[in-house]
């Protein structure tokens, strides 16, 4: 969260916080009640801020699905982004204490502090920030969905179908992309596991510690028979309980670690999505590339007279007699006009594709600094809660060995 | 004089006669039987029996203790306070387990290696070998020998819960320990060490062991014994007095929240167990990781090394906590058994005595001979609550000893295992700050 300060361009001159979450109750798209929550999203200029003066700021309510429509609309008009993921949609790698409900209050903070990151990324990014959709969308309330419509961004959306057909038949992919979708595929499966793990951990040390707390209760009850050892006793089982609670923060601390994870996990998705839109374009101009040469082809074919590929023209020509010299004119005529048409395409598609590969190269090495700061930062975050877990630990037990002593 | 040489031997025949005397002859007997007993003396089988002349006054001893200084000295002075533990004059240890194979059976023998100054013990060095049941023969003998004296536990002979294959490792370690401790206790009661029993229990050979626990007691005679304690307890006791009362009641307390505290920690173990199996994936998840990155490599090793140690160091707390507390904790849940059932036999010992008074007042039956009986009841349940009080205390303190310790070491082994894991962390800090300059600051929530 903090590297989108490194910002650039709205986040400089605007201050972004989603502050708020309420729940509200309407009617859905089936006339059915339903109950969902909104985010406020406040913004204030930057300048104001700095000089010390703090006016309201402006704000407005949003609910997750807009947060989803905004991504979509990101992701189909800047396909050589590494767009930033939302927070999960449904709570998974839970451990037994954190409910998977949505409306559990645990579940709502951390998806506000999740959205809030969210916009901080997109506000740092060069490209993205400067996005009028986007802007509209922290400023206006009110008629946001018919903009965001009205630019017809679905139809633009690569069909699934057309991907995957990419993902298989394309022949020269750059080696980059296709490392790098590796890459994805593999830091998905890693940080998958390491996140179940990490919830499977976090259960078993919640029983540890919270066992203690039985400690505390019958230290209570058997210093009441005890003369010498009642005292120490007693003052034992308060750090007995202590001992238990502690972990409630603790693992809440860690939660925060997880998230860090998650965004990565889920930045995985972005990532891959960027290599199959170069799939996509590359396998594009080598339809087009192929076209043209087989177009090419037939042009010899028809100037020379040989057939050198089959088709069912010729065959039916062999079989039926030559074509007259003005009919030969005319296919040679339609053939040139395809050639041209066709290197023209060749060259566009060659020109999107290298465009497409440098930007979306040149965003990857980006997000690929992004991340090794990130995940850095959050190991060393790791560390230091873990110290914290350890310095806690020593006290209570340091405590409680003082108590011991008295018995 | 019939009840004695009944009480003696395998010949004992007489177990449902009410006698005065329990037919146990390494039971308490009021002095003026001492004319009885030199006669015995010469009855080559009761070798229980002191040949030591000197044994004619003094208060009611034990006569199947040889006299020596430190029974004379501690006969009614088990007040003493933390003094005894100056005087210590006798060292044991268990240890060493061999496993023994024969056709019949395969067993495991302890070595007990006895290191004392006494008197009575002809070296000052001795190196034995003994079995489990060696150990339960010797602590059946003193609780037999003193009824009313409170003998530490030993260890169960197997434990069904948990499926401890019984030849494991840990088990017979646990084991040992526990037997360790059992003999430990032993010799450091006043009263208990100087048992001879005790004496042939370290001294002897392995062939004069078996020869002398056929003395003793015949099963006949046991029988008795127990008959008549059903009998008593039957009966009940109407007058207890009111320390024996408030000791009832602190058994009853003491015994509840030292089970719960046995079962807290056993549960504590198992906890502790199935988060170190989890916690073990952790590393490798890491070290996996690393493998598809290039800038986060040594950062990604350094937290799967950190936390491959600090597997290391919780499977060492673990371990602690196997060995030290639980065991003590289970063994003074024992210990509450055992002082349930010491208040028993001095209840006991007392409804006798309440039963004779009645028979005084109600038979008319040789009331002279009655009369004699009840004097050396009255006695006996003197002797019997003297000493029971005395050693109470004594257990209270010994108690008190353990428990603390016990508990202490629970808390060091844990500052232990997190300060050897705040080591581990800071010092993968100490090797990220150096490369990250000073941007490894704690990740806020984002407030912007």
């Amino acid at each position: 969260m903090t590297t989108a300060e490194q910002g650039t361009t709205l986040l400089k001159t605007m201050e972004i916080n989603v502050a708020e979450a309420e729940k509200r109750t309407g009617k859905n798209a089936v006339n059915m009640l339903e109950t969902y929550t909104v985010y406020l999203i406040e913004t204030r200029p930057v300048d104001t801020v700095s000089e010390g003066i703090s006016p309201t700021p402006d704000s407005l309510w949003r609910r997750y699905s807009e947060f989803e429509i905004l991504r979509n609309y990101l992701l189909v008009t800047y396909p050589f982004v590494v767009v930033p993921p939302l927070p999960e949609k449904r709570a998974e790698f839970v451990w037994h204490k954190l409910s998977a409900d949505n409306m559990d209050p645990d579940f709502v903070e951390r998806r506000r502090v999740g959205l809030e990151n969210f916009l901080l990324r997109v506000a740092s990014h060069t490209a993205l920030s400067n996005d009028k959709i986007f802007f509209t969308f922290l400023t206006e309330e009110n008629g946001w969905k018919e903009i965001v419509f009205e630019t017809g961004f679905q139809a633009k959306a690569d069909s699934r179908l057309k991907a995957l057909n990419a993902t298989f038949r394309v022949k020269n992919p750059d080696k980059r992309f296709a490392e790098m979708k590796h890459y994805g595929d593999e830091l998905q499966s890693v940080i998958s596991q390491l996140l179940r793990v990490r919830a499977r951990v976090a259960d078993r040390l919640y029983g540890v510690y919270k066992v203690h707390g039985n400690y505390g209760r019958v230290f209570s009850e058997w210093s009441a028979i005890e003369k010498e050892m009642g005292d120490g006793l007693q003052s034992a089982g308060h750090h007995m309980d202590a001992y238990a609670a502690s972990v409630d923060d603790i693992l809440e601390e860690e939660e925060h670690y997880a998230d860090q994870l998650k965004e990565y996990l889920f930045y995985m998705d972005s990532l891959k999505a960027v290599c199959r839109k170069h799939e996509l374009t590359q396998f594009e101009l080598e339809m087009a590339a192929q076209d043209l040469s087989s177009k090419k082809q037939q042009r010899e074919e028809l100037a020379t007279g040989t057939v050198r590929t089959f088709s069912l023209k010729g065959m039916t020509s062999k079989l039926f007699g030559q074509e007259t010299p003005e009919q030969r004119e005319a296919k040679m005529k339609v053939l040139e006009e395809q050639i041209q048409e066709g290197e023209e395409e060749v060259k566009e598609k060659n020109s999107e594709c290298d465009e497409f590969v440098n930007n979306a190269w040149c965003d990857i090495e980006r997000f690929k600094d992004q991340k090794d700061h990130d995940l850095k930062e959050a190991l060393i975050s790791y560390a230091i809660m873990q110290i914290s877990m350890c310095k806690k630990g020593i006290q209570v037990w340091s405590n409680a060995k003082e108590c011991f002593n008295k018995m | 004089m019939k009840l004695r040489k009944e009480g003696g031997g395998i010949m004992s025949g007489s177990a449902t006669e009410p006698a005065v005397l329990p037919p146990s002859p390494a039971q308490i007997v009021p002095t003026d039987l001492s004319e009885q007993m030199l006669e015995l003396d010469d009855d080559d089988d009761l070798e229980v029996f002191s040949k030591d002349v000197t044994v004619t006054d003094g208060g009611a001893f034990s006569t199947s203790d040889q006299i020596s200084p430190c029974s004379l000295l501690n006969q009614y002075g088990f007040e003493e306070e933390e003094g005894d533990s100056n005087v210590k004059d006798i060292f044991v240890t268990v240890d060493n387990p061999e496993s023994h194979v024969t056709t019949i059976e395969t067993f495991i023998t302890y070595r007990v290696l006895t290191k004392t100054t006494r008197s009575e013990f002809d070296a000052s060095e001795y190196e034995v070998r003994r079995r489990y049941q060696d150990f339960l023969w010797l602590r059946g003998r003193l609780e037999e020998a003193h009824p009313t004296l409170i003998v530490h536990p030993l260890p169960e002979k197997f434990v069904v819960k948990g499926m401890v294959e019984r030849f494991s490792d840990d088990f017979i370690e646990t084991r040992k320990r526990a037997l360790h401790r059992f003999l430990n206790h032993v010799a450091e009661h006043p009263i208990l060490s100087c048992s001879e029993d005790l004496k042939v229990f370290l001294t002897a050979q392995a062939w004069e062991l078996t020869s002398h626990k056929k003395q003793g007691p015949g099963f006949l005679s046991r029988m008795g014994e127990t008959v008549r304690a059903v009998a008593a307890s039957v009966r009940g006791v109407r007058n207890r007095p009111e320390q024996f009362n408030a000791m009832q009641e602190y058994v009853e307390s003491f015994g509840q929240k030292i089970s719960s505290l046995d079962k807290i920690a056993q549960r504590i173990v198992k906890e502790q167990k199935e988060y170190l199996e989890e916690l073990r994936e952790c590393g490798p998840t890491y070290t996996l990781w690393s493998g598809s990155e290039e800038e986060l490599v040594e950062p990604l090793k350094g937290v799967a090394s950190c936390l491959d140690r600090c597997c290391k160091e919780k499977e060492d707390q673990v371990r602690q906590l196997s060995e030290h507390l639980a065991p003590t904790l289970h063994e003074y849940a024992l210990c509450a058994d055992t002082l349930k059932a010491v208040l028993r036999r001095r209840d006991n010992i007392q409804a006798e005595l309440e039963a004779k008074n009645d028979a005084l007042a109600t038979k008319k039956i040789d009331r002279e001979a009655l009369k004699e009986d009840i004097d050396k009841l009255e006695d006996r349940v003197e002797w019997a609550n003297n000493a029971l009080k005395g050693d109470w205390n004594r257990w209270q303190r010994s108690k008190r000893r353990d428990l603390r310790s016990a508990f202490v070491h629970m808390a060091e082994k844990n500052v232990d295992y997190y300060e050897k894991c705040l080591a581990v962390w800071e010092s993968f800090l100490v090797s990220q700050r150096t490369e990250f300059g000073d941007g490894a600051e704690r990740r806020l929530p984002s407030t912007s």
